[in-house]
């Protein structure tokens, strides 16, 4: 069948001189829609992938097909599979889409946060380079002699099977999810990033460095290991909103923490409101480690995303801090899920929502202390705010305690945003609006105040943003 | 002294949830002047202040209020603010997670203009200088909006607001109430520092002991939504000797 072809659109050459790229070397790749074995084998085959990287895809093929949709949390039900392209070579993804076919809304949107032009081409999907490579090739240089490696997902396979190998699909085993299982048969993109022992990497990585080399992507899979008393914080993506033109973003992110280490993993996503956003995040914690997910979930039209942390050695530490904004048509369904599977082990949940219009944002999330975790310490706290009587929000906590001595606290608050607040900061001078931002702004510290300082400006801003328009 | 005076109510008629709260006040405060308003719970005054800032739940169904020469019912909440003018809540109001100096600086801002913004260390050394004034610890400043403060604490963090803002009309709704002779000599100090020509002040109170630390230039009686006696300082006195009831039997007997 022909939509099963890889070939090169015709058009691409025309596209690539008129954004001005005259590499005509370079043939643009993107698989037809729709998916099947021979797509899978293609897609290996393209990346000149080993053996087992192959069986490992056409396993996750098989778990994909084979899984029923979930039958809990958002409504997928207007996903379809059959019309997505699951292979775009992310260097070609330029010369494809057209930055006139970007919404009004999003180009405004970057206006007002002020990015950069070439920035703004990529975050659209419409630009294929990103002119950082000198920033990040410093960084690179720096790492280097320290032993880091910090690659995309294709090149860790190429030059580091060994530890891809090991660790590859081993916190998110193939058949572990439905869209798990898809993004093992089909991912393309995502970070490899491994940290020797004991060292210690000052700056974040941030995957905005490596947007040249297929960093992002539908269906990104990212593996950090952070090997004994390592300490690491890794950042991905940004507050701009991402246009996609295609509408399933499914990752997969997998960390081991060693004995002893910290892994910090901040994420905010602000995806366009055509995106269902299925990502599987999760970390292995061993003795004497902490890991933290910082996960803000701004855009798209439904997010279905639990980091979780597995808690497997004596004294592990685990964090998740999360935020979800949720405005009118979408759907933020986020928490987080925490074993703890060895003893003296703790964890903290906070989850922070907000629904406007008529957002919808629920919490949904596991606590689990397994038999012989003894000592295990964990407090969870889930606070939603309501600006408009037509939002809506649920909690789903679940909690499983096998061991008696457990500490688990829980706390979970609705507020409403109240006319007095409005009033009070209006009466010195802030319009409605602004009044409403601060307010909203407020309810998010926590999570602000983790992010470096350049995000920090930008979230601020983008919820004065997202807070205009809404009002009046 | 300006021909337009700095507050002109006339005939102000105010209902809350449907119910006739103001029935027909006049009062007119001059540039500088201070006016307080006395009365027994449920009189009235609480609506007055809320009604000139604009609060929503008060709905004027009649009269007119002039301030600076500009008509009320014309602007919002925050355009009154901006005209100069300063309402400190009764009880104020706790904002998670907003640090009090950024709030104040944005509101300050705001008030300055686009283009006119006060540079960080101009705001830091003024509002350390304040809030010396007002005997607040300077970690006050980097604590959140009101969050978790005693009511005394959130009262002189009202007056440290309109200490930064430099209203031309500050209106004290019950600011004396749940303070202790300390600190209401603190916060009155802090009114003080700042009346003159370019403030004027409407103090609403219960109790005539604010008026011994602020000095009114006139006092007027609130009672069942209507001024029924004005004077100067000394009635202030002559109510602490009597009380409200003489003037609510009369009001009743009156109905």
């Amino acid at each position: 069948m022909s939509t099963e072809a890889i070939q090169p659109p015709t058009t691409s050459i025309e596209f690539d001189y008129k954004h001005g790229f005259h590499d005509k070397e370079k043939a643009a790749i993107t698989t037809d829609p729709g998916l099947s074995e021979k797509i899978v084998r293609q897609i290996s085959a393209l990346k000149n992938e080993p053996e087992w990287m192959l069986e490992l895809r056409l396993q996750g093929l098989q778990a994909f097909e084979s899984r029923p949709m979930p039958d809990w949390g958002a409504d997928l039900s207007e996903i379809k599979f059959d019309d997505i392209r699951y292979y775009v070579k992310a260097t070609d993804r330029g010369a494809e889409d057209n930055w006139d076919d970007v919404p009004e809304y999003i180009k405004n949107t970057f206006d007002r946060l002020g990015i950069p032009e070439a920035e703004k081409k990529f975050l659209a999907g419409v630009g294929a380079q990103y002119d950082s490579e000198v920033v990040y090739h410093s960084i690179q240089d720096q790492m280097a002699e320290q032993g880091v490696i910090y690659l995309d997902m294709d090149g860790g396979l190429r030059e580091h099977e060994d530890l891809v190998k090991k660790f590859f699909a081993k916190m998110i085993p193939v058949n572990d999810n439905k869209f798990a299982a898809l993004n093992t048969a089909v991912w393309s993109g995502g970070s490899f990033v491994y940290v020797p022992p004991g060292v210690k990497v000052d700056l974040p990585l941030q995957a905005y460095f490596r947007i040249n080399a297929e960093a992002a992507g539908q269906f990104e899979r990212t593996l950090i290991i952070a090997d004994e008393g390592a300490d690491v914080h890794y950042i991905e993506g940004c507050t701009a909103p991402v246009y996609a033109r295609d509408s399933l973003h499914s990752a997969v992110v997998e960390i081991i923490a060693m004995p002893n280490s910290h892994v910090r993993y901040t994420t905010i996503q602000n995806w366009s409101n055509n995106v269902y956003n299925l990502v599987t995040k999760r970390a292995f914690a061993h003795e004497g480690a902490s890991v933290e997910w910082i996960d803000g979930n701004i855009g798209s039209k439904v997010t279905m995303k639990y980091p979780a942390i597995h808690l497997l050695g004596e004294g592990a530490r685990g964090e998740v801090l999360s935020i979800a904004y949720a405005n009118s048509g979408q759907h933020q369904d986020a928490g987080a899920k925490i074993v703890h599977a060895a003893p003296n082990t703790s964890s903290t949940i906070t989850s922070k929502s907000i629904g406007n219009g008529d957002g919808r944002s629920s919490y949904r999330g596991l606590l689990k202390v397994d038999r012989g975790a003894t000592d295990a310490r964990s407090f969870v706290r889930c606070d939603a705010m309501l600006l408009t009587p037509e939002s809506r929000t649920d909690t789903y906590p679940y909690i499983e305690i096998e061991e008696e001595d457990a500490q688990i606290g829980h706390e979970a608050t609705v507020s409403k945003i109240g006319d007095d607040e409005i009033f009070y900061l209006m009466s010195r001078g802030l319009s409605e609006e602004k009044a409403t931002s601060v307010i909203v702004t407020g309810f998010f510290e926590e999570f602000i105040k983790e992010l470096p300082m350049e995000y920090s400006v930008e979230m601020n801003r983008l919820i004065e943003l997202e807070m205009e328009g809404s009002i009046g | 002294m300006s021909k337009t005076k700095l507050l002109e109510i006339d005939a102000l008629q105010v209902e809350r949830e449907s119910k006739e709260i103001l029935r027909g006040i006049s009062l007119s405060i001059g540039h500088g002047e201070v006016h307080a308003i006395m009365g027994p719970n449920g009189s009235g005054k609480s609506t007055l202040a809320n009604t000139l800032m604009g609060h929503p739940s008060c709905e004027v169904i009649g009269g007119t209020v002039n301030f600076s020469g500009q008509d009320l019912s014309d602007l919002e909440v925050n355009q009154r603010a901006n005209s100069g003018m300063f309402m400190a809540f009764q009880y104020p109001m706790e904002i998670p997670g907003v640090p009090l100096t950024t709030f104040l600086r944005e509101a300050m801002n705001t008030r300055r203009g686009e283009g006119n913004e006060i540079g960080v260390r101009e705001f830091r050394k003024t509002m350390l200088e304040k809030m010396e004034l007002l005997n607040m610890d300077p970690a006050f400043a980097s604590r959140y909006l009101n969050q978790g403060f005693s009511g005394g604490e959130k009262k002189r963090c009202e007056i440290l607001q309109m200490a930064m803002l430099e209203p031309s009309l500050a209106i004290l709704d019950e600011t004396d109430s749940g303070l202790d002779i300390d600190a209401l000599k603190i916060v009155a100090e802090g009114v003080n520092a700042q009346r003159g020509d370019h403030m004027g002040v409407l103090i609403i109170t219960h109790y005539q002991r604010l008026l011994t630390y602020i000095q009114p230039d006139r006092v007027h009686v609130m009672v069942s939504g209507q001024i029924v006696e004005s004077g100067g300082p000394e009635l202030a006195l002559k109510l602490e000797d009597q009380g409200y009831d003489s003037y609510v039997n009369r009001v009743a007997e009156g109905v």
